[in-house]
């Protein structure tokens, strides 16, 4: 992340190598009540510290097991949970007290939900759904109408068939189309997609990713698009983003992701992928065991405890993201990456 | 061991036998048409993966085999015959000795498959007294060799253990575990490895495939995941609407796709490689099972249809020995 080093004129407003959003130090802990009073008995450290940008007009995937803290991650950039500490940059003006307001971010970060379900209104036609957030945001009611059904042609749902429908009314698919359709209805410059297409059959995941795709090009749209699904990840982003228990192990461009990883768990993660071809099937599974609790994860690096390679420097110093060379996109968090880090594997892997 | 695809267990007898099975759910306001008329057979020791969306089916072929359906909703006609056993025929107790002694079944969610209140050591004996009549001390020795034939670390203190205190893929083992308890001929799975995390679904698969070898049980594994049935399935059977419209030896299959719905299925999932590609999606949606249409039900979304798919379901083709699919476009 060249966009870190250059942090003098990172707020500068506007112009095309201005990061769309800047994530820097995100840290999210949830106090663990137990006990008869309700005591705190821990803490789950959702989100540990996480910084990224996110270039205009790029897709950013975030991949990781449950639990890794991506759901958590996306809350805090919408602000539907107050971070504990950390900030986020919206195309170089910071969100919060003395920037930009919540209510104007919102109009230009929206989300899209896993569960189509239960982020729609069950009384309210979908048509009126898309047109609730523009008339709240003063544009008058027919005009708002009148744009819900052009958002819903460009969703792939003809508006004269569906606008009048309800969710329940609707499959899967067509329920995930309207909540893309309502998240463009103010015009946002961000989408956050929270694990769009998980609950979709395959062969309807495939239209929305088309649909997807499309919809950025057609509004220049930026993604944050975060999914379990190593191959859809790989599908829609340009740079993809790996997080373990609340921590970002490694972050690149897909093609180095995918084509040279350099993080253990990434490069596991990646291995763990059935192969779809039956002649070469997997003899030994990547990792054993399930990722540990975030309840207080391991020291120094959090992998290190299902690590084939962990030595005693993993477990002393939290290895931080570094980049191979100087000037390289493709950053990981893992001691055998960093010469002279004490890693008895560090020269040979950084050589 | 590399290649594992080939050394498959010589077919000795039929394990499985299903013919012409149909499942209706009826109620005041609709019949749902759930399976319409499958027919398979399973040889003991070996590994049939039913692929499928939601709503082929599929689950409801499964609990079909284990008279899971609830009895007054679900009419259920055909024949099953599972080692020498006529299951619907089978009266209330042999059903029961039937189940987990015969055939057993793990599930995708192995919190509500387990009960909350009791350790998973009681779960596991339990079940070995009830089936076997033997004693406690035996039931608990035969429960800690189970923990640990499905692998759980420190068994021991596992056994111990209520199903909120392990992890998901912990609990789908222990879950593993008491299907197995009565060494049972055939294992039936539904998704289980759906909810699991990616480097814990490798794990389980990879142990339901040793599992199955060892002990030499024919397994029906439902998934709509292509890549779980390219890791351990013999054969595949492709379902919609209630139908099997194709299957055949896994690499058949999925090597030379014959049905135009597992081809789009192919088509439509992501794999490396696509990326800037567009998917060539399957349009439209699965069919409502109240209302099949007459014919191929996958003729409103094939690109292929014709006036014909819409008159009559297609028979069964056989091209090539052990490939059938239901597509009037295939010659025999």
């Amino acid at each position: 992340m060249a966009t870190d080093t250059a942090s003098a004129d990172a707020r500068d407003r506007g112009g095309p190598a201005q990061p769309l959003l800047i994530v820097r130090g995100l840290r999210r802990y949830f106090p663990l009540k137990g006990g008869l009073f309700g005591r705190a008995v821990g803490t789950v450290q959702a989100v540990d510290g996480i910084g990224f940008a996110v270039m205009k007009g790029e897709t950013l995937g975030i991949v990781g097991e449950s639990g890794c803290g991506k759901s958590t991650t996306a809350r805090l950039l919408m602000r539907l949970m107050e971070p504990d500490a950390g900030e986020v940059i919206f195309d170089g003006e910071p969100v919060g007290p003395g920037g930009m307001s919540l209510r104007e971010m919102r109009r230009q970060i929206q989300m899209v939900f896993q569960d189509s379900y239960a982020s729609l209104n069950p009384r309210l036609p979908i048509e009126d759904t898309i047109a609730f957030a523009p008339t709240v945001h003063g544009v008058p009611k027919a005009k708002a109408r009148a744009r819900a059904r052009e958002l819903l042609a460009a969703v792939g749902l003809a508006p004269d068939q569906f606008a009048r429908r309800y969710p329940h009314e609707l499959s899967g698919g067509q329920r995930q189309r309207v909540n893309i359709a309502r998240a463009l209805a103010l015009e946002p410059r961000v989408i956050v997609l929270d694990e769009p297409v998980s609950a979709l059959d395959k062969s309807v995941e495939a239209q929305v990713l088309n649909l997807l795709v499309d919809l950025k090009r057609e509004f220049g749209l930026t993604y944050v698009f975060i999914s379990h699904d190593l191959n859809v990840v790989q599908f829609i982003s340009d740079r993809v983003l790996v997080m373990y228990l609340g921590q970002v192990v490694e972050i690149g461009p897909v093609e180095s992701i995918y084509g040279a990883p350099r993080h253990p768990y990434t490069r596991a993660l990646l291995a763990s992928r059935p192969s779809m071809d039956p002649a070469r099937r997997m003899t030994e599974p990547p990792l054993t065991g399930d990722p540990p609790n975030p309840i207080n994860p391991p020291s120094g690096c959090r992998f290190r405890t299902r690590c084939a390679w962990a030595e005693p420097v993993c477990a002393a110093v939290t290895p931080t993201l570094a980049a191979n060379a100087a000037g390289e996109t493709h950053l990981a968090a893992c001691h055998m990456t960093v010469p002279g880090s004490g890693h008895s594997r560090a020269a040979a892997c950084a050589a | 061991m590399q290649a594992t695809a080939l050394d498959r267990p010589a077919v000795t007898d039929t394990l499985v036998a299903v013919r012409d099975l149909s499942v209706r759910f009826v109620s005041k306001e609709a019949t749902v048409h759930a399976v319409n008329g499958v027919s398979f057979d399973l040889a003991a020791g070996e590994v049939l993966v039913i692929l499928g969306e939601s709503g082929s089916g599929k689950s409801v072929t499964l609990r079909a085999l284990m008279r899971l359906l609830p009895p007054r909703k679900a009419v259920i006609e055909g024949a099953i015959r599972i080692a020498g056993h006529d299951v619907l025929a089978l009266p209330p107790r042999a059903l029961e000795d039937f189940r987990g002694g015969v055939a057993s079944m793990i599930f995708q969610e192995p919190m509500t498959a387990l009960d909350p209140v009791f350790t998973i050591g009681t779960q596991i004996a339990e079940t070995i007294i009830r089936h076997e009549g033997t004693s406690r001390a035996e039931a608990d020795r035969r429960a800690l060799e189970l923990l640990e034939l499905v692998q759980i670390p420190s068994a021991k203190r596992r056994l111990g253990n209520y199903p909120h205190e392990l992890s998901g893929g912990l609990r789908q083992r222990a879950m593993i575990a008491i299907a197995l308890a009565c060494r049972p001929r055939l294992l039936l799975a539904d998704e289980p490895t759906t909810a699991l995390d990616a480097t814990v679904q490798i794990q389980i698969l990879l142990l339901l495939r040793r599992l199955q070898r060892e002990l030499g049980m024919g397994v029906i594994l439902v998934t709509h995941d292509l890549g779980v049935a390219g890791e351990i399935a013999d054969r595949v059977a492709v379902m919609y609407a209630g139908r099997f419209v194709e299957s055949g030896m896994v690499e058949e299959v999925m090597k030379r796709p014959l049905h135009p719905y597992t081809q789009g299925l192919m088509g439509s999932t992501v794999h490396a490689g696509l990326r800037g590609v567009r998917l060539a999606a399957i349009p439209g949606a699965p069919p409502d099972l109240a209302r099949l249409p007459p014919g191929c039900a996958f003729a409103p979304r094939c690109p292929h249809a014709e006036d014909a798919c819409r008159a009559a379901v297609p028979a069964e083709k056989r091209p090539v020995p052990e490939h059938m699919a239901r597509c009037i476009r295939i010659a025999a």
